[in-house]
């Protein structure tokens, strides 16, 4: 058999592979379940418009508020577009330096959607590796690990997190500190969030290591890395699905937390939190949409990334079938 | 149950000491102390006599040895943004959060556990589904903002609640109260309705799940069937039993009602612990870092240690299960 007949062939089964998989999934019960719950289909439109907005917003948003030669401080307080002495092209309203509110919650969103999502898929991929060697190994490896993540789990994340926080602002000289902020986030947030995927991780993994593939495929002399990877871990993703939603939607919110108390993101890219302290600093004085519509749009978003989470769960779950 | 009780200790001593390491580290990582203390100006005589004060120049371990001797005396060392005992300082701060964490635990309780008992008995009414859609809604709900929507409509819009600081105290000894004046307790309402929205949407999920549970149990269709009416049945026997892991799980919520407090002190302005620590982070105030860390830390271990036995006490199941071996 020639390269290229070895090649169609793969090509080919892998196309029927996905294909299958595609149809199995609009066949298959979760689906079936999406279909029957609007108030699932709406929650998962208005994730997919957030991530659609935050990622497009350079060029849907109506006003470029990273460009500082377009502000005009003239344009400051404004009311939203409906109030007496709005201005229509600022539909919600102006911030204290005459940016646009909506615009400033799209890039916002943006900020908050890519540290929530990093520091998820960090957590996550923390949260595996342990759980999973934690499981499959066994004896003392398993005792230690899970020893810490029962420590860790006693502590709520947030201390956590405003600790590392803490300690890097203080090792790490002022300048360097603003620039590595967002790292800082992801790390610190990942870093607080890895003991639930270990937990569930290291369950599943400890009933699927008994089952005859596992067993085969150690007869046959696999790498216990290749089992984990190959054949452990596709079988204890449904769980890790759950729980990474929820993750998501638990990040989002710490990290608004965090630049809420001004200890998050740099001022320089504003996240939902950033922009809800510069609105509270103008609460007193009448200007409530610079604080509202900020914190309506996190709402909303934390709300959709909930229900998606807490009907996966049910959906995934072959008990409640 | 002896064993049980030394391995829980001996556990919590680890996560003590290694809590202490932490905060020793940052001690003596995170900066130069002496440069802390004595600044830029000083001569190298004058930082190696401050040197060999402060121990600096023993080996490692005995320099940890006395950071925890003092720590166990309450001594942290002095503030380096207030320049005052961090023990002091904290002391102060302490009566602030612990009021507000236990208004905020009572309310949690008061309003979570009946509204736990409606939604777990009448499953499908329609009460039970717009309270457990409200509860998610709850939980999303980011607790500095509930606070800051309060602070907008009772205190700017209403002008009905004070909007920051504890208002009038009276002191005792050195504690210092809310509960005595009435500024005192217009000031405690919203920062504790604040802190306790998430603890009691959590207790009554909790509350409903349990009885849920139990309500499906042999002796409760035994107790029906011995013609009981539905108040004993329910009362009697059923919430009884969602007792142990109810009052678990808010006992264990308290030590995160104390770290959520550093939100709700912030919206507030509300001088406790909390505030002091965040401050303390923006400055990089260690030595309140390191005593605010420890003391929470304790407080944590205290908890988790009294629960463990309460309900090792309470639970004539778990004892049966440790013994069989295996867990």
């Amino acid at each position: 058999m020639t390269d290229s007949t070895n090649d169609i062939i793969v090509t080919r089964s892998l196309w029927f592979r996905f294909s299958d998989g595609t149809r199995r999934f609009f066949d298959g019960d979760v689906f079936y379940s999406f279909k029957r719950s609007p108030v699932i289909m709406v929650a998962f439109f208005v994730t997919v418009t957030y991530f659609l907005l935050a990622f497009l917003a350079p060029w849907v948003a109506p006003h470029n508020t990273y460009d500082v030669i377009t502000l005009n401080l003239m344009d400051a307080f404004k009311p939203p577009a409906w109030e007496a002495g709005g201005d229509p092209s600022y539909p919600l309203g102006t911030d204290d330096q005459g940016r646009d509110v909506l615009s400033t919650i799209m890039f916002g969103a943006r900020v908050s959607l890519t540290v929530g999502f990093l520091s998820v898929l960090l957590a996550m991929v923390m949260g595996i590796v342990l759980g999973m060697v934690a499981g499959y190994v066994g004896g003392k490896t398993d005792a230690i690990i899970m020893r810490i993540a029962d420590v860790q789990l006693s502590f709520p994340a947030i201390l956590i997190v405003l600790l590392i926080d803490g300690f890097t602002r203080s090792v790490l000289p002022r300048g360097a500190h603003e620039d590595l902020a967002l790292v800082v986030l992801v790390l610190s947030i990942g870093f607080a969030n890895w003991v639930q995927f270990a937990r569930t991780v290291r369950g599943s993994c400890l009933v699927e290591k008994n089952k005859e593939y596992v067993q085969a495929a150690r007869v046959i002399g696999l790498h216990p890395a290749l089992i984990m990877l190959r054949h452990v871990l596709p079988n204890v993703m449904s769980p890790v699905l759950v729980i990474a939603t929820i993750s998501l939607a638990i990040a989002i919110l710490t990290e608004a937390t965090l630049s809420f108390l001004g200890v998050g993101v740099p001022p320089t890219q504003p996240s939902l939190g950033t922009l809800i302290r510069i609105g509270n600093d103008f609460l007193f004085s009448g200007e409530w949409w610079m604080t509202i519509f900020p914190g309506a749009a996190l709402v909303i978003l934390v709300l959709a990334v909930n229900l998606l989470g807490d009907w996966l769960r049910d959906a995934l779950n072959p008990k409640l079938r | 149950m002896f064993a049980f009780i030394i391995r829980r200790l001996l556990q919590s001593l680890i996560v003590m000491m290694a809590v202490a390491f932490i905060s020793f580290s940052l001690f003596n990582f995170v900066g130069d102390p002496v440069n802390n203390m004595l600044g830029q100006e000083a001569t190298e005589e004058q930082r190696e006599a401050l040197r060999q004060d402060l121990g600096l120049n023993d080996p490692f371990p005995v320099q940890f040895a006395a950071f925890l001797g003092n720590a166990v005396q309450g001594d942290f060392g002095v503030s380096y943004r207030l320049s005052r005992p961090v023990s002091d300082v904290l002391a102060t701060r302490l009566p602030a959060t612990l009021e507000l964490v236990f208004v905020a635990a009572v309310l949690a309780l008061v309003i979570g556990l009946p509204l736990g008992v409606y939604t777990g008995l009448h499953r499908h009414g329609f009460g039970s589904k717009v309270l457990l859609t409200l509860s998610l809604i709850g939980i999303s709900l980011p607790t500095f903002l509930i606070g800051i929507v309060l602070i907008l409509i009772f205190a700017v819009w209403l002008g009905w609640l004070p909007s920051f600081g504890r208002g009038d105290t009276v002191q005792i000894g050195w504690w210092t109260t809310n509960f005595l004046t009435v500024s005192g307790w217009k000031s405690i309402i919203m920062p504790a309705v604040t802190l306790c929205l998430f603890q009691l949407t959590l207790i009554m999920r909790l509350v409903r799940a349990e009885m849920m549970e139990v309500l499906r149990t042999d002796y409760i269709k035994f107790a029906r069937a011995r013609g009981l009416s539905n108040r004993a049945v329910h009362f009697g026997h059923a919430l009884k039993n969602t007792m142990v892991p109810v009052i678990t799980i808010t006992g264990l919520q308290i030590g995160s009602l104390i770290a959520f407090a550093i939100i709700t002190e912030t919206v507030f302005q509300w001088p406790g612990m909390g505030l002091l620590f965040l401050q303390a982070i923006q400055f990089a105030d260690i030595p309140v870092m390191a005593a605010y860390l420890c003391l929470v830390a304790f407080i944590f271990v205290v908890i988790n240690l009294m629960v463990d036995l309460l309900y090792y006490a309470v639970d004539p199941r778990l004892r049966v299960e440790r013994s069989g071996g295996g867990h």
